[in-house]
């Protein structure tokens, strides 16, 4: 079996490489299993009834209607939970249902759900419940909530969080000084594949298993257990096929009412939303106002900031104490900076619930501190390149919360490159009319249009923050010549089965690894969100593999007489360095059993103190974006013709999907920056549809040029940092940057609309 | 829930007059949005797949009129020769939703819906077209100003239908516009379509999403003929374009709503109104 001549076989798909997506071709074929596909036998079909007011007292809730139609298995409102009556990632202040005597507190908030034997009879019993209002009015201004001048909401009180951060020298005067207040709308997360869950009721009614589109299984199962009052070994969680999350998969929508429903009935209960109902079902990015003041020295350096951040959480905490802290420890961005005053609100209100969106609190923070860059460029008379670059942050520099940024820092690297690429030809008079601003709608001619260039620069903490242990685990198995890996990673379209794949055939030399279900039946990944998963559910596969590999190795220095210390994996052999010994891997794997499971957890980060100091955040990940912007400024329409970019992403593990990623987030943040707003009155969406809620299309994204900055980060596992939220959040304000400069307007909210621009 | 499949006009005319209630399908892009998102339910389905009749378009011999059946799809006017004689009926049909929309809707779903964003809807009151409608009393010619009478209302009468629609083939420039939040797939703010008969020395202009119904700028197009000469081989002075779109502007009756606000929709249909008249100059 061992020799010293056999030639080395060459291993596909490892990391560094374009390896292909296990989902892909099915995806591509249309036939992967999303989540609303699942079905079992004997199925009910779920539906939600839900408040048409924003703020309102439930006087009564009549549901002997719906049990009068025929198909109805089953009706629950708040009276049938038996455990815990609300839920919520960070402070359980949501419930389940809104119960008698308690009030609605946002336009679609779940009042009962019934199961039926088909979704039109839900929506007949749903009609048939009767439900008696005492309407109130909403509170919908987060100043009056701060001011302590708006009705008290919740008993919980209408703040979430208040936050200071007081940093260094906070009387130092610039001899500059710029500011502005600007808005940020609220965005959706908008993800294709809509929510949807099945629950199916183990027999004798002890436990239950569901089929979820998540970003986190066991934080589900956690808040599903409480609220069923099961133990949670009772509840199996298995990963529906997920089309997509951005933050709004993180916070539970469906999943109690589905198995409240199944577990009433005794029989499967699948709830699967329409887009209208997923604009109710899920939270959304906060809008934001930030007021901003720079003060800098006479040659542009910045001496201190200033800032007031208020988020609107609306009527649900979520992650809103998260998403502010992130928010305002954001505030200087990725510059030098110690001296600061910050002060942050995250408040309760009648309008829909915010929490997480791919850049989380960030997005905000950054479109304030690049649309002051821009001024304080102007004010010094430098270009926007030399403003940011003169006051790059690097790593060992002190941060405004006193934590020193100890990630590799490459912000100087990332603006250098992305002004290193060439700019996009002039538009010319010939062009298709198509490809200017106004598009199919053949509004302008290229002599109507003027172009702009902008800049945007940012930096996104990496992993959960402020203590939180957010730990991941892998298992990898060796058995008969087969090697599995196990986790609870949600993989909702980012890619991680491939990058799991490409883990365990780097680290054991193989080519066929199998993917386990992803499901509760192994230790927690945590979240799918803050740019974590290649970091921390990498490296728990990664672990969970080379604890697997020297357990191999010490089998096969006993077996094939090699020098323990000698071996190692060579292409898809083992070999000893010494002898030149070798053996495939597939021989030595073929008879032995290997069981390793391992958790990853990430340097402990602290709470801030009451002056926001404290090393609340993991790592960092930076990226520089330049946009080139069409617009016609008599109508207000535009084009991004270009956005080019570097990003500081430690190390490429699979090229393809890193491109995948950083387009991907470009978009999502060119949609926040023209179009894509849920436009909230008086507390009520008016836009819950595709047809209303804009999404860029092809003809609305831009060519993309992108470089790689590959400076391997030690903290990291895999020397990889998180890739999937950084290319969203400056890319905003380097849109509202170019579309400035063409039309010489101070455009402070995003948002930006035709009018803002023409009238 | 009976669903019936005439197989030609006549079958049609028999089946629609015995279920007055019944809603006729075409491509269903409109109606069954009504009935997946707003919970409508039909009593009765008439499917006009069968009726090959709808689906024809034809060119008078004297190549003066063409004349379009209600079932024909938007893709079908995007190219070739329907986009050869009414080019501005081309430009409305591409601005219609995605590829898969556009090869299902059709220009009989446009007139039924009669929403004032139907994009082709601006190029049929431009163009003056005739509306060809069958009912049990016979088949009546409607002017497209007579049949779009409100926000979505029409002047159909109970299992009339309609069969096509005509419309002169113009000697001289015509185009359309059409602006939207996205520049692909955008229910428009404001629309307008400008033919500029150059035989007769005459400009029309209809706008769409300023107003309940599409508006002819009857006014502005009279001061244009009196301002200048519309014939082949005139100039236009800027000035006068400006003033058109001024002019224009003031006929648009448009709302604030969600889409855009009163102002935009006033000031985007003036700017669209003096670019189509400046187009077609050039």
């Amino acid at each position: 079996m061992t020799s010293t001549i056999s030639s080395t076989g060459q291993r596909h798909g490892t990391l560094g490489t374009s390896a292909s997506r296990p989902d892909g071709v099915t995806k591509v074929q249309g036939g992967f299993a999303f989540s609303s596909d699942m079905w079992a036998d004997n199925m009910l079909w779920g539906a939600t009834l839900r408040s048409p007011h924003p703020y309102a007292r439930v006087l009564a809730i009549d549901v002997s209607g719906a049990y009068a139609i025929d198909g109805v298995a089953t009706v629950v409102t708040a009276a049938d939970v038996p455990g815990k009556l609300t839920y919520g990632l960070i402070v359980q202040d949501q419930p389940v249902f809104a119960a008698i005597g308690d009030t609605v507190r946002y336009s679609g908030e779940p009042i009962a759900a019934v199961a039926a034997d088909h979704p039109e009879t839900c929506q007949r019993a749903l009609a048939a419940i009767k439900v008696t209002y005492e309407v109130l009015t909403p509170v919908t201004d987060p100043e009056d909530c701060i001011a302590g001048t708006a009705a008290m909401i919740h008993p919980d009180g209408n703040i979430f969080r208040h936050q200071r951060i007081i940093s260094g020298d906070t009387s130092i005067e610039g001899v500059i000084q710029v500011e502005g207040e600007y808005e940020i709308g609220m965005q959706d997360q908008a993800f294709l594949g809509l929510e949807s869950a099945l629950a199916i009721p183990d027999s004798g009614g002890q436990g239950l298993e569901m089929y979820v589109a998540t970003q986190w299984l066991h934080e589900d199962r956690k808040q599903i257990a409480d609220c069923l009052n099961l133990p949670e070994e009772k509840i199996r969680l298995v990963l529906g096929g997920v089309g997509g999350a951005f933050g709004a998969r993180e916070d539970i929508s469906l999943q109690v009412h589905t198995a409240l429903l199944a577990m009433k009935a005794g029989r499967p209960v699948r709830i699967s939303y329409g887009r209208e109902e997923s604009f109710y079902g899920h939270v959304h990015r906060h809008p934001a106002k930030i007021w901003m003041k720079h003060h800098a020295d006479a040659n542009g350096k910045i001496v201190k900031i200033e800032s007031r951040m208020v988020f609107d959480g609306g009527a649900y905490c979520s992650t809103s104490p998260a998403v502010l802290i992130n928010g305002i420890t954001h505030t200087q961005g990725p510059y030098k900076c110690e001296n600061a005053i910050v002060d942050g609100w995250a408040v309760r209100t009648n309008n829909p619930p915010c929490g997480a969106m791919r850049g989380f609190g960030v997005v905000q923070a950054c479109f304030a501190h690049e649309s002051q860059m821009e001024k304080l460029a102007t004010a010094v008379g430098v270009s926007p390149v030399e403003i940011r670059l003169l006051n790059a942050m690097e790593t060992g520099d002190r941060m405004i919360t006193g934590q020193i940024m100890d990630s590799v820092a490459p912000v100087a690297q990332c603006i250098r490159e992305t002004d290193a690429i060439p700019m996009p030809v002039p538009l010319e008079n010939s062009a298709d009319l198509r490809t200017i601003p106004g598009g199919t709608g053949l509004t302008a001619q290229p002599s109507n249009i003027r172009r702009g260039v902008g800049w945007g620069v940012s930096i996104k903490n990496l992993m959960y923050s402020e203590g939180f242990d957010d730990f991941s685990t892998a298992r990898c198995r060796i058995s008969n010549g087969v090697v599995t890996i196990k986790f609870a990673t949600s993989e909702v379209g980012q890619g991680f089965t491939m990058l799991a794949q490409q883990i365990a055939r780097t680290v054991l030399g193989v080519d066929e690894v199998i993917l386990d279900t992803i499901d509760t039946q192994v230790g927690s990944a945590g979240s799918t969100s803050a740019s974590r998963q290649t970091w921390m559910s990498g490296g728990a596969v990664q672990a969970a593999c080379h604890a697997a590999l020297a357990q191999l190795f010490d089998h096969v220095a006993t077996k094939f007489e090699m020098t323990r210390s000698e071996i190692e994996i060579d292409g898809t052999d083992i070999m000893d360095r010494l002898t030149q010994r070798r053996v495939s891997v597939s021989d030595a794997i073929s008879e032995i059993d290997i069981d390793c499971t391992e958790e990853y957890h990430h340097p402990p980060t602290e709470d801030l103190d009451k002056n926001g100091q404290g090393n609340c955040h993991v790592a960092y990940a930076f990226v520089a974006h330049r946009a080139v912007v069409d617009v016609d400024p008599e109508l207000g329409l535009i084009k991004v013709v270009q956005i080019a970019t570097a990003q500081d992403v430690g190390r490429v593990l699979n090229p393809l999907a890193a491109m995948g990623q950083i387009e991907g987030g470009i978009a999502q943040g060119l949609g926040l920056a023209v179009m894509e707003e849920i436009i909230v009155k008086d507390g009520k969406v008016r836009n819950p549809s595709f047809t209303d809620y804009l999404l860029p299309t092809f003809l609305d994204a831009p060519a993309v040029e992108m470089v790689f900055i590959e400076e391997h980060e030690p903290k990291s596992p895999l020397g990889a940092k998180g890739i999937g939220e950084p290319p969203c959040i400056s890319v905003t304000p380097a849109i509202a940057n170019a579309i400035r400069q063409a039309v010489g307007r101070e455009l402070p909210r995003v948002p930006i609309r035709p009018y803002d621009i023409c009238l | 829930m009976p669903v019936f499949i005439p197989r030609n006009v006549d079958e049609l005319v028999d089946v629609f007059q015995n279920h007055p209630s019944a809603k006729l399908l075409a491509g269903g892009t409109d109606f069954m949005v009504e009935v997946n998102l707003h919970g409508r339910k039909p009593d009765t389905m008439i499917s006009l797949r069968k009726v090959k009749e709808l689906t024809e378009w034809s060119v008078r011999t004297s190549q003066t009129r063409i004349t379009i059946g209600a079932g024909v799809p938007f893709a079908e006017m995007e190219f070739g020769e329907i986009a050869r004689l009414v080019p501005a009926l081309a430009q409305a049909a591409r601005t219609v939703g995605s590829p898969q929309i556009r090869a299902a809707g059709t220009l009989g779903g446009n007139l039924g819906t009669c929403s004032p964003a139907g994009d082709s809807l601006p190029v049929l009151a431009a163009l003056n077209a005739t509306i060809h409608v069958i009912g049990p009393e016979g088949s009546r010619d409607i002017d497209f100003v007579d049949f779009m009478v409100g926000v979505k209302k029409n002047c159909l009468q109970t299992s009339e239908f309609v069969h096509s629609v005509s419309m002169p083939i113009v000697d001289g420039w015509q185009g359309y516009a059409k602006v939207g939040t996205r520049n692909a797939m955008v229910i428009s703010t404001a629309s307008a379509c400008l033919v500029r008969d150059s035989d007769e020395g005459f400009v029309s202009i209809a706008l769409g999403s300023v107003g309940p119904t599409i508006i002819r700028a009857h006014n502005a197009e009279a001061w244009l003929m009196k301002t200048t000469s519309l014939r082949a081989g005139a100039q236009l002075e800027a000035s006068v374009a400006q003033e058109f779109g001024r002019r224009v502007s003031l006929e648009s009756r448009p709302i604030d709503d969600h889409r855009s606000t009163a102002d935009y929709r006033r000031h985007a249909i003036g700017v669209l109104a003096q670019r189509l008249l400046t187009r077609s100059f050039s």
